[in-house]
């Protein structure tokens, strides 16, 4: 299957179909397509997004997740399910869009506990969170909430052990793999590390959602005197 | 405010402005939401003259009562209720002429559980993606009505209702759904999914628009620790941790961790919707189309 010319379409370098790749019939008209990793799943979304830009797939809705990607609203899963395996998915650092940058005071409640659980004093955690290039895996939660990947695996942190009744709007957290900003006040386990003004979500803007799957993203460090 | 305007009197446990929802936002984390008994709320559309998008009331259990500013048209379907304007009984399930200033009133369901109130025009509160619907999940749209709340109407069209004959089939004592088995229901014990689809659940008082929960045998897993985040479609039967089946109605979350054992026939849906606490559920497995 990945027997392709190189050169073709511009993208000689392709690489070959995940081999690991496994689409779940969902009802009668979705596709659950998993394949082996976070990262996996991000270049799957972004070519099935070329693919229906392109004309070549019909589906209403496409939602990337943690290892999977659900394409729901197919006229023929089957099919699709059957060809899926051979295509072909350019990785995903081959596209370099503009990356939306988020200003953040790094002022959250859990700064400590989070220096304390990557073993770096306090000061550290802004410019290692700063240093990393994130991207927005995918959405859920509450509208506008991305789930951003892009810390070194080293940084991971568990959710708190009580999770709070509100959280303020424009808090930025850490949970798992995860950072995360929210979009509005709510209930929420993750650890707070800082606090932006940027409005993640605004039903009257066009794009109502700041991040939107597959989005870059930056967290620059603001409201320093 | 113009005099198209419907006061809401008595606003009802719980009733919603929605239409045909807002998919196609699933990935931002946005649900479908709109009309849980989609079809009632499409004839309520079409016996007053109003395109299918038409935006219309869903009530719940008892039902609500409406002032027009101006005189309307309006339908109620759904779950049957007693209808009446100024206190004089109408018929349900037809067009019904309610004259500026009259009480018109939408009773308590007599079976089914959500009443669906078409007024010519539509509700003409300002659309969010696309869609008036009230989405509970994630709180897009209008906010359920209140007493003396006042919703705008749009304009009437120009054709006339046609005075069709509603063909109406009762809520059945039972509520059969059909589903096709999966995508995770690999990470059930065998006995697990016979249960699902051979033993009797109730339908849960804790249901609500975003799920039908229900109360039976619990699905034991054969695999256990957390299932990453995935995607979610409408009628996913998700298998929390107290083993009990939710199925995912119009205000689902587009994306959750707990595995969906099978997923239920989306013709089957608006019987889901109207099924009180305590009816009998039986999910019965069917092969893919």
């Amino acid at each position: 299957m990945s027997a392709r010319p190189a050169g073709e379409g511009g993208r000689a370098d392709a690489v070959s179909a995940d081999d690991s790749m496994k689409a779940l019939p969902v009802g009668d008209r979705a596709l659950l397509v998993e394949v082996s990793s976070g990262e996996a799943a991000q270049a799957l979304h972004a070519e099935l997004l070329r693919r229906r830009a392109e004309g070549s797939l019909s589906v209403r809705e496409i939602v990337p997740a943690a290892r999977t990607v659900l394409l729901d609203g197919l006229d023929d899963p089957a099919r699709l399910a059957e060809r899926l395996p051979g295509w072909e998915i350019p990785p995903l650092n081959a596209r370099a869009d503009a990356a939306v940058e988020i200003p953040v005071r790094y002022d959250g409640p859990d700064l400590a506990d989070v220096a304390a659980l990557w073993g770096v004093a306090v000061r550290e955690v802004p410019e290692i969170h700063a240093a990393a290039e994130f991207r927005v895996a995918f959405c859920g939660f509450a509208p506008g909430f991305g789930y951003l990947t892009g810390l070194p695996a080293r940084y991971d942190v568990p959710r708190r052990a009580t999770p709070r009744t509100t959280v303020p709007a424009g808090s930025v957290a850490l949970a798992g793999p995860y950072t995360g900003v929210y979009p509005r006040s709510s209930p929420g386990g993750w650890q707070l590390i800082g606090t932006t003004d940027a409005v993640l979500w605004d039903h009257a803007r066009v794009p109502a959602a700041l991040l939107a799957p597959g989005a870059r993203v930056r967290f620059v460090p603001a409201g320093r005197p | 405010m113009s005099d198209r305007a419907l006061a809401v009197v008595r606003a009802g446990a719980l009733t919603t402005v929605q239409d045909q929802g807002r998919p196609g936002h699933a990935h931002l984390g946005v649900p479908r939401s709109g009309a849980l008994d989609a079809p009632a709320a499409a004839l309520a559309n079409r016996l007053v003259a109003n395109p299918p998008e038409a935006a219309v009331l869903e009530t719940t259990l008892n039902g609500c009562a409406l002032r027009p500013r101006s005189t309307v048209t309006v339908a109620v379907t759904g779950a049957p209720c007693p209808v009446t304007v100024d206190g004089r009984p109408a018929p349900w399930g037809a067009p019904v002429r309610v004259l500026a200033g009259t009480l018109l009133d939408v009773g308590s369901a007599r079976a089914g559980l959500r009443s669906y109130v078409a007024v010519s025009g539509g509700v003409a509160v300002e659309p969010v993606l696309g869609s008036r619907s009230t989405d509970l999940l994630s709180c897009l749209g209008p906010a359920p009505l209140t007493d003396g709340a006042v919703l705008p109407l749009g304009r009437p069209g120009a054709v006339h209702a046609r005075a069709d004959v509603v063909p109406h089939s009762a809520p059945r004592a039972e509520l059969v759904l059909r589903v096709t088995l999966g995508p995770r229901d690999d990470w059930f014990t065998e006995p697990a999914v016979r249960t699902l689809t051979t033993r009797a659940y109730r339908v849960s008082s804790a249901s609500n628009r975003i799920g039908l929960r229900t109360e039976g045998p619990s699905l034991e897993r054969a695999v256990s620790g957390e299932l990453p985040s995935e995607g979610m479609v409408l009628g996913a039967v998700q298998v929390p941790p107290d083993g009990c089946p939710v199925v995912f109605l119009a205000d689902h979350p587009t994306t959750g961790g707990y595995p969906v054992i099978a997923v239920v026939r989306g013709t089957d849906l608006p019987a889901a919707a109207q099924a009180v606490p305590g009816t009998p559920v039986r999910f019965v497995a069917v092969r893919r189309r």
